[in-house]
């Protein structure tokens, strides 16, 4: 079956446990979840979480009900189709050879980043931006050659309010 | 009024309308059973293993229709009550269950008896709380009774720290439960209601299959009264036995793997399937891409996740069954009723013809007990009234098969998960719940012995339950799996070495029957039920009778082995 990247906003209670419950749930019925990124709202009681995983459509439908059934879980929003803002934080250490310092310069510039850190063979690199453009961005990156990436999972807002 | 934990507790339980509890002691429990004892309204059940606790509140709950409350220490007391809380997940039987944990203090530091709850049940309860704060438990207490109850019912579990119980807090009832982030749909949508009428109006060949949610949602008059009216035959699941009298013309016998042969044929050939709280079991899909393959699906299930989980489905209902089919038969009796019975008779006449072709059947000779005669004998005796329990097997499909069921809660078995030696522990309670019934568990010779220490049980409350073995001397169901599928290879099955079951009833002060003799079942039966106690019948049954129909797993459910 073919398979989608689908976004889920979950707003969950703040209590022990909520993540170990939706782990539980994905790992337990062989669901994936490829980022998943949470932190609290401006209401100290309620935590977002911020899924992204990659399936069919019956399997994302399944996930959406399974994920309102748990007692803790308050709305599962799928951005998937709607207009959202997107964001992803990512640290790359990357080779800095002198000939090539320039053009990671460039990329860097193009792709409105920042250097954070400057090392003796190495730049550290903060960018953030949607998924597509991190994976742009790190296959620019790749020939200079890449020692290492954190990133954080994706991070979404509904455009609209109310939804 | 200050309280301390432990009396917060059992106000808690009493102000849920609870009267029984089944339990056993620790010391992390101390506390609650030093309060219990000051407490006669509200009855403690000492167990003999904390398995058979939840069982037995289990059995309580389906017999009174009612949420079960077990009570057990941390640690060992803990982990012993996991398969029964994941069967009653799995039946959706409304139960809280009460653990002892170590003090907060020492949470998460390895102590003696400490285990993580919490953690282990995650999976296997509908949600479940560690109390840290002994002001919030009243809270606690009352949204664990309102989660098992609505919706979807299923168990809660309640982790009780001993400082917990310890504590001395000011009471307060608290406020009725609210939860933002839970609010069961019990409404169904209107429209569909209307489009399901619509397709009952066009369908020809029509069935309804009901589940253990009609039971649950206590809609077994709903759907008798629309059967009656469409005519429309009516199978069920194993959880469904009861939702619709069992002594019907239109009941076509238990769907599924081990289901009628007109009960699966039907589907097969059905051009409508009406089901009501059922999950499409593969025990009783069979192969999905082969299931109902001319059929239209109406399902109807106060759970979402119920709905195209394995089968697609083109009008579903989400809603509480009883409310969903008293909207759609009030539709139906707005209606013309010839125009909700178009070309019934032909497909009633098949159904007709299947069952005189292929009816269950055993034949019973003159030398060897048959399991199923035990049965049926048992059903004549006990007039179809009893509250049947059963344990896990073939014993469990023959009482499924054999045993008829008029109303709803009189059939209590582990469906889903099939837990051998659920059968016991479930007839003591549901005894307790119904002390003016009598409740039989038809049992295994293997599974029995699971449970047997709740014997003792039984005879300490005076909670009268009389067992029918159903003795093969094997682990049946596997061996009729080695019979068919592993040539005839009987491992790890045979069970001879097994304890003279008599005895055993005497060496607990119960009573003991022992029949092998088919002229004599009759007698045994009546001998056994009159007797006051519990009492074990044992039948020495043929040893390689096997169970009929059965649709080979992964098959479609009408390519079944007749013989
Ligand atoms: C706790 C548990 N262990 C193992 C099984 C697997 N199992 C299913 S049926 C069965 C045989 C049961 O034997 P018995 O109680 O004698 O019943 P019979 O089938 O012979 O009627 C077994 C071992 C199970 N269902 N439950
Ligand atoms: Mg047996």
């Amino acid at each position: 079956m073919k398979t989608n990247r689908y976004l889920l906003s979950i707003l969950v209670d703040d209590e022990p446990g909520v993540l170990s419950r939706i782990a539980g749930l994905f790992s337990g019925r062989g669901f994936n979840i490829d980022s998943l990124s949470v932190a609290t709202t401006a209401d100290p009681n309620v935590s977002r979480i911020t899924m992204v995983t990659n399936c069919d459509a019956q399997i994302i439908e399944q996930i959406k009900k399974h994920l309102h059934k748990l007692i803790n879980v308050i709305t599962v929003n799928d951005l998937t189709e709607k207009k959202y803002v997107e964001r992803q934080l990512a640290l790359i250490k990357v080779h800095a050879k002198p000939e090539k310092r320039a053009e990671i310069l460039r990329i860097v510039d193009i792709f409105r980043c920042k250097i954070v850190h400057i090392g003796h063979s190495h730049y550290i690199i903060e960018m953030s931006g949607n998924n597509e453009k991190h994976e742009a961005f790190i296959s620019l990156l790749q020939p200079m050659g890449i020692v290492e990436i954190a990133s954080t999972g994706s991070i979404a807002l509904a455009r609209e309010n109310g939804k | 009024m200050k309280l301390t934990g432990a009396q917060i507790l059992i106000k808690m339980i009493k102000s849920q309308g609870v009267d029984t509890i089944f339990g056993y002691p620790g010391g992390a429990t101390i506390d609650i059973h030093d309060e219990l004892a000051r407490h006669p309204d509200l009855r403690h059940i000492l167990v003999r293993h904390e398995q058979g606790a939840v069982h037995a509140a289990d059995g309580y709950s389906r017999a009174h229709d009612c949420v079960g409350v077990a009570l057990v220490t941390s640690g060992p007391g803990a982990t012993n009550t996991v398969t029964g809380i994941a069967s009653a997940h799995t039946d959706s039987i409304p139960m809280v269950v009460f653990t002892g944990q170590v003090p907060t203090a020492l949470i998460g530091n390895d102590a003696f008896q400490e285990v993580d709850i919490v953690g282990i049940t995650r999976p296997c309860t509908k949600h479940n709380y560690l109390v840290k704060d002994p002001n919030k438990l009243a809270a606690t207490i009352q949204e664990a009774f309102h989660i098992a109850r609505s919706g979807r019912p299923g168990p809660v579990l309640v982790d009780l720290p001993k400082d917990i119980l310890q504590a001395q807090i000011e009471f307060e009832m608290p406020k009725e439960t609210a939860l933002r982030s839970y609010k069961p749909n019990y409404t169904p949508n209107k429209k569909q209601l209307a489009k399901a009428v619509t397709m009952l109006k066009e369908a020809k060949r029509p069935v309804i299959f009901a589940g253990g949610g009609v039971i649950l949602s206590r809609a077994s008059k709903e759907l008798t009264s629309i059967a009656k009216l469409a005519k429309i035959p009516v199978t069920g699941s194993l959880m469904g036995l009861g939702a619709f009298p069992g002594s019907h013309s239109l009941w076509l016998g238990m769907l599924g793997m081990h289901g009628t042969f007109r009960a699966n044929m039907s589907i097969g050939t059905s051009d409508l399937i009406i089901a009501a709280g059922v999950r499409f079991d593969d025990r009783v899909t069979g192969n999905v891409k082969k299931f109902a393959p001319n059929a239209k699906i109406i399902q109807i299930d106060i759970d979402p996740t119920s709905i195209h989980k394995n089968i697609p489905v083109q009008c579903p209902i989400v809603g509480d069954c009883k409310t969903a089919l008293a909207g759609i038969l009030d539709l139906m009796e707005k209606e013309d009723p010839k125009d909700l019975t178009i070309d019934r008779g032909p497909w009633l006449d098949q159904i007709a013809q299947w069952k005189h072709t292929t009816p269950l059947k055993y034949e019973q000779g003159p030398e060897v007990i048959k399991p199923q005669f035990v049965v049926e004998k048992l059903y004549e005796a006990t007039e179809g009234k009893a509250i049947i329990t059963t344990e896990v097997g073939q014993n469990q499909m023959w009482a499924a098969q054999f045993y008829h069921f008029d109303k709803p809660n009189h059939f209590i078995t582990s469906g889903g998960l099939g837990v051998m030696g659920f059968g016991l522990p479930a007839a003591i309670g549901a005894k307790a719940a119904c002390p003016d019934k009598m409740v039989v568990d038809i049992a295994g010779d293997g599974s029995i012995q699971m449970n047997i220490q709740e014997l003792m049980t039984a005879i300490e409350s005076k909670l009268d339950v009389k067992i029918v073995i159903l003795n093969n001397r094997f682990l049946g169901m596997v061996r009729q799996w080695q019979e068919f599928f592993y040539d005839k290879a009987y491992a790890s099955t045979n069970m001879e070495n097994a304890p003279d079951f008599v005895l055993l009833a005497q060496a607990y002060g119960a009573k003991g029957f022992r029949c092998d003799d088919p002229a004599k079942v009759e007698q045994t039966l009546k001998l056994g039920l009159e007797t006051p106690g519990t009492v074990i019948m044992e039948f020495l049954v043929e040893r390689e009778e096997s169970v009929y129909p059965m649709v080979p797993a992964g098959g479609a459910i009408t390519e079944m082995l007749l013989v």
